[in-house]
């Protein structure tokens, strides 16, 4: 009796002890992430910022499929060298409608963070065919198997609606033309109705013209692949921000 | 909200770090607890089963 | 009283494994309905393989079951070692697995071509890189961390593992999970978080297994007959709760589709990026710190038969690690998007992280004091307080590392692939190996390894692929830290990053013979470990005398 007695006090310590553990590590992720969600500044005010739109979602998630972001970065720092080799430093945001974000952790490969419009389509499929016959020493694998998967969309839809679960202001329209505004982006001239109702909702998203380039991204005309929507991605990486409006020295814009 | 969040933390948050610090010191430290944690030290060099009482 | 624990025990084992089956029906009926609605081909791949399995081990603990008749398989007279010796297995399996793919994205890096297909992404770099990551971290230091988790807390309490069946679910659930996350980076699934690349669904099973890893744990120190809980137990409880608690808020997501392998994460941009370094960070801190000090707070003192240097110092550096290191996540977000504020605390704390880290080794190697002879004579004890020593210089580094200056030049660079590697070949994989090497002969009941001298080859070869391996990464890293931000007498930036890439060609090939040296000296460990096992050599039983093993006592209940 006395034995279970003395057993009752030392269950309640180890159960002590698993709180006071909880406890104390809990602080530290508290007081750093939850002010995050609160605080106004966080979060700078600029124009441009919009959506994905579905192809450019659909080629994102091949970036992530692929591990891209295990050798290149998007996330370019206010240092001098990194501002004149990639362009200006990244914000919070332009990355507000990333679930996940890819900022990355190695540059294995440069930064990504500005790629989009650097380089021709063009490039862009020779380069993600064989790397080394545009750049000889590259060391980045070959995904020449791109050009030949068709994209599988036929769940676009849901895509969008669960994003839209998670915060980004996807519109029922957007919704609902999911299909057609993924095929349009690809296939310039195929019909112009729908290229338009693309661009037109998108852009008014953006609040800026030009911000969503159609293109047959692949060089292969017919349904989309792949190819096609990586490309898209890499295309518009960076672009979406209007700089000539950001003001850098704005208190709200100060972090 | 910045500037309240800031100066709570530099004053009542900080006292309170170094109060719970002192906590942890002062129980390692007490001398009462000598014994019990030179048992606890020795506890795994003896090696018995399950089932010795 | 010990009738009635054993009556007690006696009723426990047919209902564990009764709801240990039931829990595992569920789960593969559950699946078997996903296998057959899957929206797309990876998740039928993983329903399939999860089904099958799960099925397999409802099957293997039927025909177990009933081939008990009237023994008692959960006998408390016993302690539970024989889930000690499936998990020291698991882990030199995996660990050489996880060894030999990280040789081979070396050479990848070094030479392109290798293993490359062009119509095949399978095998790219992108791909086996988590593989790599995943297979050294969780699947070899996860099955470390469980088997000497259960070995320890047996001894430390002297009670048998509480649950029943239920620890073998742990055991067997936790490598069911690092199958689907294997073969999901292979076949791309992935949600792209580093150290947290396995989906939603793989997530949720991790989820339960973690859950009842710790009642087990609680369990056993509830009924355990020693007054006191070691401290070891505290370092492994802390791995245990917090890596629950990171495991859950970091893989926060909405799937696509109940049917489906594709989610979408909570929380996005700078939340999300603080959320996953929170989390990134913190497995370092809780998986492969704490678990692995917890580790040294055990078998350092066995092996030497010596106590702990300092009970006291033990308790002040755990709780001022497990509070500091929560705090030191934004040191990998310098100079990002991420407020300044957070940045500043990240850095702050991460410096005087130094301190409890220090403290725990300093504890850990003055415990040889007046047996300092034993490094000589004990390549097993070396192997430990070597451990420690890449431990000192790794939490040294880090702190160096986590200064915005330094971090500016270090960040992004191969000087992070150094540091994470002298922590973990050097500390994470010099603790484990010490540990193996104890604990095989100690489980089979052998009086000594097969063989010593193997253990000096393994030493040494690893001591030596480790140098060669931090040596080429400093020096790429540092080289192209400084070759990034280089301007030539114009103003212009002097080399474009390619030059940097191609300029990193040489010490690619040192790293890799680095990692080809460790490697060797891990399949020798299997070789001496499995010899060891089967009695041969030096561990033949030669006679009743077994000095040198603590005999963990396997006698019929009084």
């Amino acid at each position: 009796m006395a034995f279970m007695k003395r057993h009752e006090t030392l269950e309640r310590h180890s159960l002590l002890l698993t709180i006071g553990i909880l406890v104390v590590v809990a602080i530290g992720g508290l007081v750093e992430i939850a002010p995050l969600f609160y605080l106004d500044n966080t979060i700078e005010k600029v124009q441009g910022m919009r959506p994905y739109t579905p192809l450019e979602l659909k080629g994102r998630n091949i970036y992530m499929r692929e591990g891209c972001y295990v050798c290149h970065s998007q996330m370019v720092r206010p240092l001098r060298d990194e501002v004149e080799r990639y362009g200006h430093y990244s914000l919070a945001a332009e990355s507000m409608y990333d679930h996940p974000f890819q900022w990355g952790s190695k540059r294995t490969g440069p930064d990504l963070a500005r790629v989009g419009g650097k380089y021709s389509d063009e490039w862009h499929v020779d380069h993600l065919t064989e790397p080394k016959s545009v750049v000889p020493d590259s060391v980045m694998p070959p995904y020449a198997f791109l050009k030949k998967k068709k994209l599988r969309f036929d769940d676009i839809e849901d895509h969008l609606k669960t994003l839209r679960m998670a915060g980004v202001p996807y519109t029922d329209d957007m919704i609902a033309n999911a299909k057609a505004d993924l095929v349009a982006q690809a296939s310039p001239g195929a019909d112009y109705d729908a290229e338009d109702a693309l661009v037109a909702r998108y852009e008014a998203a953006s609040g800026r013209q030009g911000s969503v380039k159609v293109s047959d991204f692949d060089r292969n005309p017919g349904e989309p692949t792949e190819m096609d929507a990586l490309i898209a991605y890499l295309q518009m990486t960076g672009t979406l921000v209007d700089f000539s409006t950001y003001e850098a020295d704005d208190l709200n814009n100060r972090r | 909200m910045y500037e309240t969040l800031a100066s709570f933390a530099q004053t009542w948050g900080l006292g309170l770090f170094v109060l719970m610090f002192s906590v942890a010191v002062a129980y390692a430290l007490w001398p009462g607890n000598r014994e019990t944690f030179r048992e606890a030290a020795h506890q795994p060099l003896t090696e018995k089963a399950p089932s010795d009482d | 009283m010990s009738a009635h624990t054993t009556a007690n025990q006696r009723t426990g084992w047919g209902f564990s494994v009764g709801t240990v089956s039931l829990l595992v029906g569920a789960v593969s009926l559950a699946v078997l309905l996903i296998a057959a609605n899957a929206t797309d081909p990876m998740m039928a791949a993983h329903a399939w393989i999860f089904f099958f399995l799960t099925v397999s081990g409802l099957l293997i603990t039927g025909f177990w079951a009933g081939s008990l008749q009237k023994r008692d398989p959960f006998d408390p007279a016993f302690y539970e070692d024989t889930i000690v010796k499936f998990g020291v297995a698991a882990a030199m399996f995996w660990g050489i697995a996880g060894f030999l793919v990280g040789l081979i994205i070396a050479l990848q890096l070094t030479f392109p071509n290798l293993l490359y297909f062009p119509d095949f992404g399978w095998t790219n770099f992108g791909r086996l890189r988590p593989l790599h990551t995943s297979a050294v971290i969780f699947a070899f230091g996860g099955n470390v961390l469980i088997a000497t988790s259960f070995y320890v807390v047996q001894r430390t309490c002297r009670t048998r593992l509480a649950g029943g069946l239920w620890p073998w679910f742990v055991f067997w659930g936790y490598n069911l999970f690092i199958v689907i996350a294997g073969t999901g980076y292979l076949l791309g699934v992935t949600q792209s978080k580093e150290y947290a690349e396995p989906e939603w669904y793989a997530d949720l099973w991790l989820t339960i297994v973690w859950v009842v890893y710790l009642l087990v744990f609680l369990g056993t120190l509830w009924k355990r007959k020693e007054p006191h809980i070691y401290v070891a137990n505290w370092f492994y409880l802390s791995f245990i709760v917090t890596i629950a608690m990171l495991h859950i808020v970091n893989n926060l997501a909405i799937p696509v589709s109940l049917t489906g392998s594709k989610s979408y994460q909570l929380f996005a941009g700078v939340q999300d990026a603080l959320t996953q370094w929170w989390y990134g960070h913190n497995a370092v801190g809780f998986f492969l710190t704490t678990g692995f000090l917890a580790i040294m707070y055990y078998f350092i003192p066995k092996r030497v038969n010596r106590p702990v240097y300092s009970y006291r110092l033990s308790i002040v550096h755990f709780w001022s690690l497990i509070f500091i290191y929560i705090w030191a996540g934004p040191h990998h977000l310098h100079y990002t998007a991420l407020p300044q504020w957070a940045q500043t605390l990240g850095m702050v704390f991460s410096v005087m992280l130094w301190m409890p880290s220090w403290g725990g080794m300093i504890n850990g190697v003055m415990t040889l004091s007046g047996a300092w002879d034993k490094l000589r004579t004990d390549p097993v004890v070396r192997m430990m307080i070597v451990a420690l020593a890449f431990y000192g210089m790794s939490t040294f580094e880090g702190p160096l590392m986590s200064v915005r200056a330094v971090n500016s030049l270090s960040h992004y660079t191969e000087w992070g692939i150094a540091h994470v590697h002298s922590g973990s070949m050097g500390w994470v994989g010099f603790i484990s190996f010490g540990a193996l090497y104890c604990l095989v002969p100690w489980l089979w009941k052998r009086p000594a390894l097969y063989s010593k001298s193997l253990v000096e080859w393994h030493f040494w070869l690893a001591t030596l692929g480790i140098l060669f391996y931090i040596v080429a990464m400093y020096v790429a890293g540092i080289m192209e830290g400084f070759m990034w931000r280089a301007y030539n007498e114009f103003g212009f930036l002097e080399y474009s990053f390619i030059e940097t890439v191609k300029a990193k060609h040489i010490m690619y090939m040192v790293r890799a013979g680095g990692g080809l040296l460790y490697l060797t000296g891990a399949l020798l460990m299997a070789y001496n470990l499995i010899r060891t096992a089967m009695g041969h050599g030096e561990a033949r039983s030669t006679a009743t005398d077994e000095t040198s093993t603590p005999n963990p006592a396997l006698q019929p209940a009084e």
